[in-house]
Formats: structure tokens, sequence, C-alpha cells
């Protein structure tokens, strides 16, 4: 589709790159609170 | 059932570049399904004997929720040329030319193996164990060896939309005891009436697609007498719970009017010459077995059972 909006790719890439970090910024908070519920003895 | 026609299919139409936005992407992990195989995953976890940190038992099941969009996911990978053709899923993300198929799959491969690592980090590996199970009978047997060959497509590869409540069950205790067996019983007897009052109204379609569901290759008096049986199958199997002593009255009078209902359903189903029956059907099977599951958790809290 080499008519497509320029724009309209770079805001689809930017809101899922946006959500990819959010995911990963999930993710390391997962495993900090998995690791002091672990710690704790569960 | 190679043999069905298979005209219909018409060759899917891929993009040069991906369009998938954020929201293309929930919607190939099939919410919708998910919401119910989560529900019966936290029922199996609540009622388990034992007892699970409450941030553990939330990792829990959001593996067993990102494990199920991993097999819709792929489930929607595999069958983007059937999709196509079918108007109730023609227009998800990959036949509508959203999506990149490769996109789609690496998705789901992503998530089943983030989903089980994580389930076996966090939880433990039995439940780990079954969470891959689960993914791979889905994937496997179900979509690509099932589906498309056997008018049982639905009531063997049903076992992999019963598992989530002994994956909450393998999370608290370790491993599966005969309450998490009576749970899946429910939902593994509860698949095929519940998809076969969808596929009466929606016979044409997946004939269309070469799809062998039990109306299209047997007829729909035969898939109605089946549907039926069904029904009066699960009389005894949602009474199971209770006769285990893994609940109490309450659940056992409520699952009984339910069955009741359900029964009535089918043999309006049997006499019905139109669609209205079976479309009635197929909501009440949803709210049969969200309510089952509902009773289920009620009863716990109020401490029923033994």
């Amino acid at each position: 589709m080499a008519d497509e909006p320029h724009d309209a790719r770079w805001r689809v890439i930017r809101a899922r790159n946006r959500a990819l970090l959010l995911v990963l910024v999930g993710l390391v908070a997962l495993f900090y609170v998995l690791t002091f519920v672990r710690m704790g003895g569960h | 059932m190679s043999e069905l026609p298979s005209a219909g299919i018409v060759p899917s139409v891929e993009a040069d570049w991906s369009r998938a936005s954020v929201g293309d992407y929930v919607q190939i992990l099939k919410p919708r399904v998910m919401s119910l195989v989560v529900f019966t995953g936290i029922v199996g976890l609540a009622i388990a004997p034992g007892h699970l940190h409450p941030f553990l038992a939330a990792v829990a099941i959001l593996c067993i929720a990102i494990g199920a969009g991993a097999s819709g996911a792929i489930n929607m990978w595999y069958d983007r040329d059937i999709d196509r053709v079918m108007r109730r899923t023609a227009s998800r993300p990959l036949p509508a030319g959203r999506m990149l198929p490769g996109e789609a799959l690496g998705f789901g491969c992503v998530l089943a193996v983030g989903s089980v690592a994580v389930m076996g980090i966090a939880v433990n590996w039995v439940a780990a164990e079954l969470l891959a199970l689960t993914i791979a009978f889905y994937v496997f047997v179900y979509t690509i060896w099932l589906k498309r060959r056997t008018p049982q497509n639905i009531v063997i590869g049903g076992a992999a939309g019963a598992l989530p409540p002994l994956i909450g069950w393998a999370a608290v205790t370790g491993g599966v005891g005969w309450g998490a067996i009576a749970l899946f019983a429910i939902i593994f007897f509860w698949t095929p009436p519940h998809f076969w009052a969808l596929s009466l109204y929606k016979s044409d379609e997946y004939a269309a697609a070469g799809i062998p569901m039990l109306p299209v290759v047997a007829g729909a008096r035969e898939t109605k007498k089946q549907m039926l049986l069904y029904t009066l199958v699960l009389w005894p199997v949602t009474a199971a719970p209770w006769l285990l002593g893994l609940a109490g009255a309450v659940y056992a009078g409520g699952a009984g009017a339910l069955s009741l209902g359900f029964t009535v359903c089918a043999t309006r189903v049997w006499s019905d010459t139109t669609d209205r029956a079976a479309r009635q059907m197929f909501a009440f099977s949803l709210c049969y077995l969200f309510l089952i599951f509902a009773l289920l958790l009620a009863d716990h809290g109020l401490g029923g059972g033994r």
C-alpha cells in the first residue's frame, strides 16, 4: 500500500510500542513483587 | 472430513504491512472466551483445599488468561482461511487483512511460552504443565487435527476448555483431585450442546467453510438428539461436586434447577423447526455454565460441602 498515509503508519507503530513498554514495565514489577512474596516464605 | 466442499474458501488477502492496532492484538486473544476460562479457573482455585498467597493466586489467574489468549491467537493464525469465509469471523484482524499471519503466530507463541514459564516460576510446575497441556491440546489436537476432520471435533476438543479449573486447583494443591475432575467433567459435557446449538443456526456458514460440524454432517435431527442426551448426562455430572462433598445444598438445588432448564431448552430445540430455540439454548448455555460455577463459589463462601 504505497499510498497509505505515512503518519497513520507511525501512529499505529507508536501505539504498539507504548503498549509493549507497558507490558515490559508490568513484567519487571511482577517479578519484583514475586521475589518479595517468595522471600516471605510462600 | 476433507471430502466436504471447500469451494467457498477464498485466498486470504494479506497486508504488506501491519495495520494491527493494540485493539486488534487484544481481539486475537478472544477476550470473551477468555472471560469464561478465567472464571472457571478462579472457581477451581477458590474451592480447592489449601491456601495460596493472594498475589500468587492473581498471578495464576493471569497466566491462565494469557495462556487461553495465546491459544486463541494461534487458532486465529491457523484458521485465517476459513475465518474469511464465515460472516461471524470475517472481520477478525487476520481475515480482514489488518494483521500479518506471522504477527499473530509470533504473538501467540511468545504468550504461550511466557504464561507457562511464569506459572512454573511463580506458582508451581504441575499447574504450568497443565497450562502447557491445555494450550497444546487446543492448538494441535482441536485446531489442527480435529476441527476440519470430524464432527466430534468439539466433543474431544472440549477437553481443552475444560482444563482451566484443574489448573486453578493444581495452583493451590500442587496436584489434581476428584473435585477438580468433577469440575472438568461439567465443562466437558457442557461443551457439545453449547457449540451444537450455535452450529445449528450457523450450519450454512460452517458448511461453506468446510467444517464438519454435526448439523452439517449428520443433520439437524441427529444433532438435536445428541444435544438432549448431553443435557441429561449433565444432571449426574453437575451433581458430582455435591456427591463428593465439595458443595452443599445451595449448590445442589441450584444445579438441579439449572440442569432442568437446560434440558427444557434442548426439548424445545428438538420440537422447533426454526432457529429460535437453538439461539435461546446457546444464550442459556452461557448463563448455565456461568451460574453453575458461580453457585459453586457462593456455596463454598457459605461454608457448603464437607
